[in-house]
């Protein structure tokens, strides 16, 4: 199907396209790489009044160093994400975690910042940002506020961002090279979403785990963190015995729904799987 | 109306067109380049997709209004020439020698997302072949003599055609379809 029919704003700055949202009406949706919300408009399950399309605001794509944080502009494209050396170096859990989404044409349209936004749980991106509490950067009518990503996920679909807000950067803290990364994910084929998967951050101090961070993608309506795999991680000698023990207690907390792909029950299982693998592997076993 | 200026395979175009208008649909409606198919309403199958500065994107996941001031490429616009005299992309010669493709339905899209597969590396394993197309489907499943096409693109693109010796399509067992065998 066409999508039904809206009206169309192509900011060049970040104030255009928050005056665009607040001119636009009722329904107002942000255009980001189009790679959700065009199928949802297709499908005429989103009909917006106006649609602002950020492909032209400038400024918003790219990633920059500041300090010991990454920058990732929110519509830095997934292509963008793979090909970009400081990520390479300091962000190789966003990397593996990009590589697994959807396909390469929708990877080259499609953009970080959209993926958060758009929130979905079975999206790869969420899991990946909750877990190295990045810091989401909130531009409104009001200047700019800084959400933690324990803070930005609200429920299905849904984020901290206010009509007439604009997400337009992603803080990451930058992982030196003590740090281990895994992303580990479970589908059953080509382009599916995720059934479940795991974002895993070990760093080691010889051959003890100093720190853990495991985020976990489609365990509930927003990605969550394994708490008590992560406590039970800290200070144990790396050892596979350890690591299984740990990921046992990934599912505590989890309310993963059951729908065609899975049950409930079953992706608690997955999830202990997953974050053993995911696990072992960020710690070098 | 939104006015936009493309240029598709080598042509330049000034048009005005409705904001929600899919670049798939302003391609084979407005300009004519049917080459370029709509196989799915879900932005699955890459039957569409086309290359938008370079790139393989699915054109029913674009707008036309988002092609403003970009270059566009078609499966019409890869072979150099025209008409009979026309050059096959080696891409396309690939698919046609390998025979990679049964309906050839998912055909244009296969072979622009294989071109773009082919520009970021050259030399792509089977394994890499397959994840590399993994978001065009196949409905025939004709995927084997696909991921032959493609390698055998990349050793000719690289001067290399000659020295692999499993450069053929794959066996066909005609004992059940005999006009098969009549018709090679």
């Amino acid at each position: 199907m066409i999508p039904a029919p809206f009206a169309y704003a192509r900011p060049t700055t970040v104030e255009e396209a928050l005056q665009a949202i607040a001119d636009g009406g009722e329904d107002v949706k942000v255009l980001a790489g189009g790679q959700s919300l065009i199928p949802v408009m297709r499908l005429r399950l989103a009909a917006p009044e106006t649609v602002v399309d950020l492909t032209r605001v400038e400024g918003l794509r790219g990633v920059r160093e500041e300090g010991d944080q990454l920058v990732v502009g929110a519509m830095t494209t997934h292509a963008d994400v793979l090909t970009d050396p400081l990520l390479a170096r300091y962000g190789q859990l966003v990397v593996q975690a990009t590589e697994t989404v959807a396909d390469r044409q929708v990877r080259r349209r499609g953009t970080f910042g959209g993926a958060l936004a758009h929130a979905d749980p079975a999206g790869d991106l969420p899991a990946v940002a909750l877990a190295l509490d990045a810091e989401f950067v909130i531009a409104g009518s009001g200047g700019r506020r800084t959400v933690a990503a324990a803070d930005f996920f609200v429920d299905y679909l849904t984020t901290v961002l206010e009509e007439g807000e604009l997400l337009v950067e992603i803080r990451l803290p930058k992982l030196g090279e003590d740090w281990g990364v895994r992303y580990e994910k479970f589908n059953r084929v080509a382009q599916a979403w995720s059934i479940v998967a795991v974002a895993a951050a070990v760093r080691r101090e010889g051959g003890r785990i100093a720190e853990a961070r495991i985020g976990l993608t489609n365990m509930g309506p927003t990605p969550l963190r394994a708490s008590a795999t992560e406590a039970a991680l800290v200070g144990v000698d790396v050892s596979m015995e350890t690591v299984t023990a740990a990921a046992a207690q990934a599912a505590e907390g989890t309310s993963p729904s059951n729908d065609l792909n899975a049950q409930a029950d079953y992706r608690q299982h997955l999830a202990q799987v997953l974050t053993r693998r995911a696990v072992a592997a960020a710690a070098g076993l | 109306m939104t006015q936009i200026n493309v240029r598709v395979d080598g042509a330049s175009y000034q048009d005005d067109v409705e904001p929600r208008t899919l670049l798939v649909h302003y391609l084979r409606e407005q300009l004519g380049k049917v080459g370029t198919v709509v196989g799915c309403d879900t932005s699955n199958c890459g039957a569409c997709t086309v290359h938008l500065d370079g790139h393989a994107v699915k054109s029913c996941t674009v707008l036309a209004v988002q092609a403003d001031g970009c270059q566009v490429t078609t499966i019409e616009g890869v072979a150099t020439g025209e008409g009979p005299t026309a050059t096959l992309h080696p891409v396309q010669r690939a698919f046609h020698e390998m025979h990679g493709l049964q309906c050839g339905f998912c055909t244009p899209g296969m072979i622009m997302a294989s071109i773009d597969l082919l520009e970021e590396n050259p030399d792509p394993s089977d394994e890499e072949v397959r994840e590399g197309i993994e978001g065009n489907l196949c409905r025939c499943t004709g995927y084997q003599n696909i991921v032959r096409a493609v390698r055998q693109a990349a050793a000719e693109m690289s001067g290399t055609a000659a020295d692999d010796p499993k450069a053929e399509p794959a066996a066909v067992d005609t004992a059940a379809a005999e006009h098969v065998a009549v018709q090679a």
